[in-house]
């Protein structure tokens, strides 16, 4: 058994991914079938590859199966109650950035801030009877910024896709989400609250608190840190 | 015996001390119609709890506490006066802390009497202090939240703005946002200035159920707001005054009546502080003991509107209170679908007793 390490499966994290490692002498390939999730590692010694969802990988770190993972700040906090004690940041890897932020439709001059939410929460109750709904899929954390913001009458609703479209489609008054550019809540008529991101997430590298580890286990770790830490 | 044996044989012993004080034993179902208590408390509870569904009765939440499902069975055709109480385990979600447990017992007791609130305040302290009586060591915490939400309701300001503050009466640290704002102090955001000073609209389309109307009528609320004198300065510094109090029972309400000469609005509250106090002192409670807060129960126990009262391991501020409860009139209110009736109550937590016991004989 070697040192588990924890890499996005598919896509642009992926690729990103493997650029950085390779940058830092670590060449990883995805082995056999461009379908099936295995891969290998070149250039450093006793390091099994595991593809996973970046969704999972908080998952696998708090549980221990990985030694190592990278996967988004936003997913971490989202995921794991009391992170810090279940995994350690070993380091923000400059890419995949994006905002956590709360959207509103652009016409409601009204709304610039959460307080501003807030208020209009409470009119909208008296209008129409239900809270204001906020659609995302980070309910934890939304909702640990809007207690914190004072923010009463409002309800979580889940979103787990397309969540800019749900105030157009009447499922939702305000969203949640994740956005890099901020494009596609401009192209909706969404506009994001001025008094800043929820959480400002990128890729990063994490180590597992909770991963047991062999001598032979530790030393290929600390020697995988060491070279991935150096300077480029 | 196990700790959750100890745990059971202590509930049963609490319930059999509660039916004697004249409480009719209820046992409502764990599992509550999730969307009545999302609607009284909003999301916080849905972070607290254990949100299930079936196909038959949508949205369902394993019960977080009994206050609300007796409240309900009660204002369904209880008798008049009632007490109830009950003992079974209750449901909390942690989403932060592990040490905290998950499900635990409670054991409560219920008074619906309209005749003399004081003595029901007072008879149920007196009650859930017994309850607790054999573990040394704990300190008694007492409020009334009826105190500030009487001084919110005399304030010399608009009524959007009381509406404001009474809202955010359990956010203590957004109600002082709000004070800051209306007496003048905190400055007003660039885009809250631009929008009064007439920004045009924006061409962007109207989408989602909050109408361009909704929008337009908050901009008028808000140019009333910006017209609406400051809160004086002598009022402010009369609701800081109150929200500091914290002395022993009597001297509370001594300095209580001070401020009331600032703050006229609360002298009923006060004089219901002060039957009070006579009540517990002749239900055999040393009142001069006894810990007054004005700021107590601001942070957790959102349906509480009078009197509210807390029992705390003394060096443990790790745990949670060993027994709690307060004054509900409003929630039988909002339950009672036009009928109400004055309501207070309280819990002890058997298992903490038992751990807590544990540690001092260990």
């Amino acid at each position: 058994m070697g040192v588990k390490l924890g890499v996005p499966s598919k896509g642009r994290l992926m690729e990103k991914t493997f650029d950085w490692f390779e940058k830092r002498g670590i060449r990883m390939v995805r082995t056999e079938s461009e379908r099936e999730y295995a891969g290998a590692v070149e250039g450093i010694d006793g390091i099994d590859l595991v593809l996973l969802s970046a969704g999972e990988i908080p998952r696998e770190l708090a549980a221990g199966r990985i030694h190592m993972g990278v996967t988004g700040t936003d997913l971490v906090h989202e995921k794991l109650p009391l992170w810090e004690q279940q995994v350690e940041e070993v380091v923000p890897m400059g890419f995949g950035h994006a905002d956590l932020v709360l959207a509103v439709p652009r016409f409601w001059r009204d709304v610039d801030t959460v307080d501003d939410l807030d208020a209009a929460a409470a009119a909208f109750r008296r209008v129409h009877g239900e809270r204001l709904r906020i659609a995302t899929k980070y309910h934890r954390l939304v909702r640990e910024y809007l207690t914190d913001g004072g923010v009463a009458d409002y309800a979580l609703i889940d979103s787990q896709g397309a969540t800019e479209g749900t105030v157009k489609n009447e499922t939702a008054e305000a969203i949640a989400d994740i956005t890099s550019t901020g494009e596609t809540l401009k192209a909706n008529h969404l506009k994001i609250l001025s008094d800043g991101p929820i959480l400002k997430s990128q890729a990063t590298l994490w180590r597992s608190r909770t991963a047991p580890c062999t001598p032979t286990e530790r030393a290929t770790l600390q020697q995988c840190l060491d070279q991935v830490l150096e300077p480029v | 015996m196990d700790a959750r044996a100890a745990t059971l044989a202590r509930a049963a012993r609490l319930k059999a001390m509660f039916e004697a004080a004249g409480a009719k034993p209820v046992d409502p179902a764990v599992l509550q119609p999730a969307h009545l208590l999302l609607e009284l408390y909003g999301e916080d509870i849905r972070a607290r709890a254990y949100v299930t569904s079936d196909a038959v009765r949508g949205e369902l939440m394993l019960r977080p506490d009994f206050t609300v499902p007796v409240v309900q069975m009660h204002m369904a055709g209880g008798a008049d006066p009632a007490r109830y109480t009950y003992a079974g385990e209750v449901f909390r979600r942690q989403e932060v802390d592990p040490s905290r447990a998950s499900e635990f017992v409670q054991v409560g007791y219920e008074v619906f009497d309209r005749e003399n609130p004081a003595a029901a305040d007072a008879e149920v302290f007196a009650l859930i202090s017994h309850g607790v009586s054999d573990l040394k060591g704990l300190r008694a915490a007492t409020g009334d939240i009826g105190i500030l939400m009487a001084a919110v309701d005399g304030l010399e300001t608009s009524p959007a703005r009381k509406a404001a503050l009474m809202r955010h009466i359990w956010r203590p640290r957004r109600f002082r946002g709000l004070l800051e704002r209306y007496s003048g102090r905190s400055p007003v955001p660039p885009a809250r200035a631009a929008l009064l000073a007439g920004a045009a609209a924006d061409d962007a389309p109207a989408i989602g159920l909050r109408s361009r109307e909704e929008v337009e009528a908050r901009i008028e609320t808000l140019r009333a707001d910006a017209a609406t004198p400051p809160l004086s300065g002598l009022t402010l510094s009369a609701l800081g005054a109150l929200l500091a109090v914290r002395e022993t029972m009597p001297f509370a309400l001594e300095r209580l009546r001070d401020i009331a000469i600032d703050l006229p609005a609360i002298t009923p509250a006060l004089d219901r502080l002060e039957a009070r106090i006579a009540a517990l002192r002749a239900r055999g409670v040393n009142v001069d003991k006894l810990d007054f807060e004005a700021s107590y129960g601001r942070t957790s126990m959102e349906y509480y509107d009078g009197f509210v009262f807390g029992f705390y391991a003394e060096g443990r501020p790790d745990l949670p209170a060993v027994a709690s409860g307060g004054r509900y009139d409003a929630l039988t209110r909002i339950l009672g679908q036009g009928a109400e009736i004055p309501a207070v109550g309280g819990i002890i937590r058997p298992g903490l007793m038992v751990d807590l016991g544990a540690a001092r004989w260990a």
